[in-house]
C-alpha cells in the first residue's frame, strides 16, 4: 500500500507541475530567507567582536575632559601621570601614552598626510600590535627621542609600494627620521577608520620636533587579570585626581573608559540588528507559508472532487491520507532541501561581499526547515484529510 | 434470489430549517441477472436511489439490503470494500480524474483493490478494448469526446468484474449511434457475462433495452 500511494503521489505531483513548482518555491524563499538573514547577521556580530579583540581586550583607555562641555581649558596629562600609574597600579601589563598629530610625510618625492602617534613599546602590548617587519624602539631612542619611526602598513603601500622601506628615511615637517619597521597590518576598526594609516614613533620625538609640548592626549592601559578591571579603573581614577589636584567637590575632568563596555555596547547593537533582520526573515517564512496554504486551499475543490472519485472507486480513507501525506512531504522536503542549499550560497556570498566570517548554524537551518516543512504538510494534509472523511458523494459533490 | 432490497428507503437532504425530501419510502427489490431502467422525471429520485445502492450515499431512514447485509449497519471500510468489490458505477457526469490518461483511470480502482501491476495493466487494457477505445489509452479526458469520456468511465466500472453494474444515464449527452453501441456493449455484459445492471435514463428507446422498467415520481415508485 506504500508503494502504491508513493507511486500515486509521485504521480500528483507530475500532473500538477504548476502546482507543485509554486509549492517548492514557497519553501524555498521562507527557508532561503531566514537562514541567509541570520546567519549573515551572526557573522556580522563575530566580525564587530572579532575586531574589537584585535583592538585590544582588557583595555582601559583615559581621555582628558569630559563628555559634556570638554572645554579646551582641561589639562592634559603628563608624563608624571604615566608613571604614576605604572608604579603605582598594580597587576598592569602596559600602559601606553599617546600623543598625536596630523601631517604631511613625505618619501622619494612622494606626499602623504597621515597621523603621527608619539608613543612608547607599551604601544605593542596595549594596542595587540605586532611588526610585520623591522624592530621595536631601543631604550635608547625613546630617551633621547631620536627620528626613528615605524610605518602602517597603508603609509608604507602610499610612499614605497612593494619596496622595502627599513633603513630608508622620510621627511616631516623641518626633519627626516630613519624607518626601523613596518606594523603588521590590522585593517578597518569597528568604525570604519584605517588602523594602519599612522606613523609611529618616540613619544619624546613627537613632542620636540612635533608638537612642542609635552602634553599626552591619551592614555591607554592594559590589565592583566580581567577580574581586576574595575578595580584598576578605580584606582587609577583616585591616582589622577590626585595628580590633577581635584578638590573632593569637583568632578573628574577626565574619563577612564573599560573597553569592555564598548564592546558591549557594539556586540548588543549588532545583535539587535541580527534579530531584527531575523524578524524580517520571520516574516518572509511567514509569507512564504501563506504562499503554500493559498495554493492548497485553492486547490481543495479540484482535490475534493478527485478524492471523491478515488473514494467511489474503491480508495480507503487511508489510502488517500497516505497519497496527500506523502505528497506533501515530499514537496516540503524538495522545497526545504533546495532552500537550504540556495541559503547556504547566499550566506556565502553575502558574507564575502559584506566582508564578514560565514558562520554555519545548525539550529536556524533545522529550525527554518522544520517550519516550512511542517506549512506545507500542514497544509496539504490537513484539507486532504478533511475531505477523506467525507462521504464520497459529498465529496464529488463539492464545488 | 433478490441481489439489492429497498425497504421503506426515505432520504432527505439538508437539517433545519428547509428539509428536502428527496426519497419518500421507497420500496424495491432487484433480482441477480436483472437489467433494471429508472425512469422519471428530474428531480424525482433516481440519482439519490442510485447512489444509495452504490454504497455511496446511506439512506436517512429504512433499509437498504445488499445480498441481504444491511448496509446501514457496516462502517465507511466496510461499504468500501462492498463497492471495490461488487459494485461498478457509471456517474451521471462522467467523474474522471482530468489530468490522467484513460487507462490510467481505468486501473485506478486495481490499484486500490491491490493487483500487481501487470495484472492491472492488462485488465485496464482489456476492459478498454471491450468499449472500443484500446487505440486511445493514453490520452486524457480533454482530449477525449464526450462519448469516448463515457466509455472509458465504463471501462472504469467494469475493470473489476462487479457483480452489478450501476449507470446513471449512461447515454445522456451522446448521439444516438453512440448511445447505440454503448447499449449493446450493456446488454452484452447482462446476458453474456451475468452482469446485474441498474440505468438510469429519460429516453424510452434505451429503456427498451432492459427487462424492466421502474418509474419514479416525486421520490417514490409510480404504481
Ligand atoms: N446534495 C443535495 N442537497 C440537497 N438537495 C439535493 C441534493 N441532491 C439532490 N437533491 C435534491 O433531491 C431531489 C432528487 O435529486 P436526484 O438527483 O435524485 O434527481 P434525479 O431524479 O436524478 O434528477 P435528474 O433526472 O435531473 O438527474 C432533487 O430535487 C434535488 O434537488
Ligand atoms: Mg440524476
Amino acid at each position: 500500500m506504500f508503494w502504491n500511494s508513493l507511486i500515486l503521489a509521485l504521480n500528483a505531483i507530475r500532473r500538477n507541475l504548476l502546482r507543485s513548482f509554486l509549492t517548492v518555491l514557497g519553501i524555498i524563499i521562507g527557508v532561503a530567507a531566514v537562514i541567509t538573514m541570520v546567519t549573515i547577521g551572526r557573522g556580522a556580530t563575530q566580525s564587530v567582536s572579532d575586531q574589537i579583540t584585535a583592538m585590544g581586550t582588557n583595555q582601559l583607555i583615559i581621555r582628558p575632559g569630559q563628555r559634556r562641555g570638554t572645554g579646551s581649558n582641561t589639562p592634559e596629562f603628563r608624563q608624571k601621570d604615566v608613571d604614576i600609574i605604572k608604579n603605582q597600579v598594580t597587576g598592569i601589563a602596559g600602559v601606553a601614552p599617546y600623543s598625536t598629530i596630523s601631517s604631511n610625510v613625505i618619501a622619494q618625492a612622494k606626499n602623504y598626510t597621515t597621523l603621527i602617534t608619539g608613543t612608547t613599546n607599551d604601544f605593542f602590548t596595549v594596542g595587540n600590535w605586532e611588526l610585520g617587519s623591522g624592530r621595536k624602539f631601543q631604550q635608547a631612542e625613546l630617551k633621547s627621542g631620536k627620528a626613528s619611526c615605524i610605518l602602517g602598513t597603508t603609509v608604507k603601500n602610499n610612499l614605497f609600494g612593494n619596496e622595502n622601506p627599513e633603513g630608508k628615511r622620510i621627511r616631516i615637517k623641518k626633519f627626516t627620521c630613519e624607518v626601523i619597521g613596518v606594523l603588521k597590518s590590522k585593517g578597518q576598526s569597528t568604525w570604519g577608520t584605517d588602523q594602519d594609516d599612522t606613523v609611529v614613533m618616540p613619544l619624546k620625538t613627537v613632542h620636540r620636533r612635533l608638537l612642542g609640548s609635552l602634553d599626552i592626549s591619551r592614555i591607554a592601559v592594559k590589565v592583566e587579570d580581567s577580574n581586576k578591571i574595575t578595580s584598576a579603573q578605580r584606582k587609577i581614577t583616585e591616582l589622577l585626581r590626585e595628580s590633577r589636584r581635584l578638590p573632593d567637590n569637583m568632578e573628574n575632568d577626565f574619563r577612564v573608559l573599560d573597553m569592555r563596555q564598548i564592546i558591549k555596547t557594539l556586540t548588543g547593537t549588532t545583535r539587535v540588528l541580527t534579530m531584527l533582520l531575523g524578524a524580517v526573515a520571520a516574516v518572509s517564512l511567514l509569507v512564504g507559508g501563506i504562499g503554500i496554504m493559498n495554493i492548497m486551499l485553492v486547490s481543495v475543490t479540484e482535490r475534493t472532487k478527485e478524492i471523491g472519485i478515488r473514494l467511489a472507486i474503491g480508495a480507503l480513507e487511508k489510502h488517500v491520507l497516505m497519497q496527500f501525506l506523502i505528497e506533501a512531504v515530499v514537496l516540503s522536503s524538495i522545497g526545504g532541501v533546495l532552500g537550504l542549499i540556495l541559503a547556504t550560497g547566499l550566506s556565502v556570498a553575502g558574507a564575502n561581499l559584506m566582508g564578514v566570517p560565514f558562520l554555519f548554524d545548525l539550529r536556524i537551518n533545522i529550525l527554518a526547515f522544520l517550519f516550512s516543512a511542517s506549512i506545507g504538510i500542514l497544509f496539504g494534509f490537513v484539507p486532504a484529510r478533511r475531505a477523506a472523511r467525507l462521504n464520497p458523494i459529498d465529496a464529488l459533490r463539492h464545488e | 434470489m433478490a441481489l439489492i432490497q429497498f425497504k421503506n428507503v426515505t432520504k432527505t437532504y439538508g437539517t433545519g430549517e428547509n428539509p428536502f425530501p428527496a426519497l419518500k419510502g421507497l420500496n424495491l427489490t432487484i433480482d441477480e441477472g436483472e437489467f433494471l431502467a429508472l425512469m422519471g422525471p428530474s428531480g424525482s429520485g433516481k440519482s439519490t436511489t442510485m447512489n444509495i445502492a452504490a454504497c455511496l450515499d446511506t439512506a436517512t431512514s429504512g433499509n437498504y439490503l445488499f445480498q441481504n447485509i444491511s448496509v446501514e449497519n457496516l462502517d465507511t471500510h466496510q461499504r468500501t470494500l462492498l463497492r471495490r468489490n461488487f459494485l461498478g458505477f457509471i456517474f451521471q457526469g462522467f467523474n474522471l480524474l482530468p489530468r490522467s490518461s484513460a487507462i490510467e483511470n481505468v486501473e485506478l480502482p486495481l490499484i486500490y483493490r491491490g493487483d500487481k501491476k501487470q495484472d492491472r495493466r492488462s485488465a485496464a487494457y482489456e476492459a478498454l478494448e471491450k468499449v472500443g477505445l484500446s487505440d486511445w489509452q493514453d490520452h486524457n479526458p480533454n482530449e477525449l469526446s464526450g462519448g469516448q469520456q463515457q466509455r472509458v468511465a465504463i471501462a472504469r466500472a467494469i475493470v473489476t468484474n462487479p457483480k452489478i453494474l450501476l449507470a446513471d444515464e449512461p447515454t445522456g449527452n451522446l448521439d444516438s449511434q453512440t448511445s447505440a453501441e454503448i447499449m449493446s456493449l450493456l446488454t452484452s455484459l447482462n446476458q453474456d457475462s451475468g452482469v446485474t445492471i441498474i440505468m438510469v435514463t429519460h429516453e424510452q428507446e434505451m429503456a427498451d433495452y432492459s427487462s424492466r422498467v421502474v418509474h419514479f415520481l416525486d421520490g417514490q415508485i409510480r404504481t
